[in-house]
């Protein structure tokens, strides 16, 4: 038998459109069969445009006082309990001349100079971990929160260098045996990642307020700073307030009345 | 043919490895998948099981994704219902048994997910 080119070229064509046509329509009914995710937020969530922290330091005297919302902080995201200098803290307590030190004037209250003040992540509205961090793992959410997703991050710990507050702590070992009950509700982290204090963005959105916040009724105030009319604007206007390391211009999100 | 009586010998032994799997897998039982301890109180995980099995990897990408960057932590299934978009709080709450679930098939298939590096087990496998 006998082909023109021709006629070559016609039954060519057309089986080459045909298998085309076949992918393609293979390629849509699959795309169909796929499950198309939808998300929301929680109908309960708590939202603000800046949250912030006014946390009233006269009201912290006994070593109870701060303990509750420690312990509180612990139990809620798993924090490995390790000893030394490889501790890993999400809200700890320092001295007064560590916690201001850009405000350590000479023949200050006794009482002021004398008490201890709570530290934690200051959720900037310019976080230098942010903008250091080669991953993308923190990050600053429209809430004003700076976050981490600890699957991202690498441990190179340039956020801990970035951080002026010292609020990151590195994993030098795994945290597991350091943690007495686990909450299963919420994860541990793993050797080589870096963590820190989450302002409990996990209880926000299901409608619920930092631990450390409901540990301490009237002691720790929360709520949103772009808001006039909210308690922690209330607070700041009504008393006298200190910022930590003001100067830097990381405009951090916890004030703390003296 | 020089030496044919070592050569065709050595050809035959050869032919005999190098189709082993073809000839030795005529003879050997259908491959059966690993039996996996399902939730009793449960008829359907939150999508279809077929898309379970090969997505779910994708899904939890999806979730972590949605919950931790978007703060959208609820997961409206294909069906209509929701879902806590949580490995921990709603995967683990059905699927006690890890080691009989997820570690029998992932042990299978020879992949080594690190989830449970942070993640934590239920409690009833320890």
């Amino acid at each position: 038998m006998k082909r023109s080119r021709r006629q070559f070229l016609k039954v060519a064509s057309l089986s080459v459109a045909g298998l085309g046509a076949q992918l393609a329509a293979g390629g849509m009914t699959k795309a169909a069969a796929a499950v198309k995710p939808s998300y929301k937020e929680d109908a309960l969530a708590l939202k603000a445009k800046r949250w912030a922290m006014v946390i009233d330091t006269r009201e912290f005297a006994s070593k109870e006082d701060f303990d509750a919302c420690i312990n509180a902080c612990n139990t809620a995201h798993n924090i490995p309990q390790v000893p030394g200098k490889t501790e890993i803290k999400w809200i700890w307590k320092d001295a007064y001349e560590h916690t201001f030190t850009e405000t350590t004037n000479k023949y200050q209250s006794k009482e002021v100079e004398d008490r201890e003040y709570f530290m934690l992540c200051n959720h900037c509205e310019n976080p230098p971990c942010v903008r250091v961090c080669p991953t993308q793992a923190t990050y600053k959410l429209e809430s004003g929160i700076v976050a981490m997703d600890y699957h991202r991050c690498i441990g190179c710990r340039f956020c801990m260098a970035g951080c002026p507050f010292g609020a990151r702590s590195f994993n030098f070992t795994d945290p597991r045996p350091y943690i007495k009950d686990i909450n299963p509700k919420f994860p541990t982290r793993m050797i080589g990642v870096v963590e820190k204090c989450n302002f409990c963005v996990e209880r926000l959105d299901e409608g619920k307020l930092p631990a450390c916040v409901e540990a301490a009724p009237g002691k720790i105030h929360f709520g949103d700073l772009s808001d006039p009319e909210s308690e922690v604007r209330k607070l700041l206007e009504e008393n006298y307030t200190l910022r930590r390391k003001p100067a830097l211009g990381t405009e951090p999100g916890v004030f703390y009345i003296i | 043919m020089y030496n044919s009586k070592y050569v065709i010998s050595v050809l035959v032994i050869f032919l005999a490895v190098f189709s082993y799997p073809f000839w030795g897998n005529l003879a050997s039982k259908d491959y059966t998948g690993p039996k996996l301890s399902l939730p009793a109180d449960q008829k359907q995980c939150i999508e279809p099981v077929e898309f379970m099995r090969s997505q779910h990897m994708t899904l939890l990408n999806q979730w972590r994704d949605s919950a931790l960057r978007d703060g959208k932590r609820v997961y409206v299934a294909s069906n209509g219902a929701t879902w806590e978009a949580s490995l921990q709080k709603t995967c683990m709450s059905c699927h006690t048994n890890k080691a009989e679930f997820c570690d029998t098939c992932h042990l299978e298939n020879a992949v080594e997910p690190y989830c449970w590096t942070c993640h934590v087990p239920p409690k009833g496998n320890e």
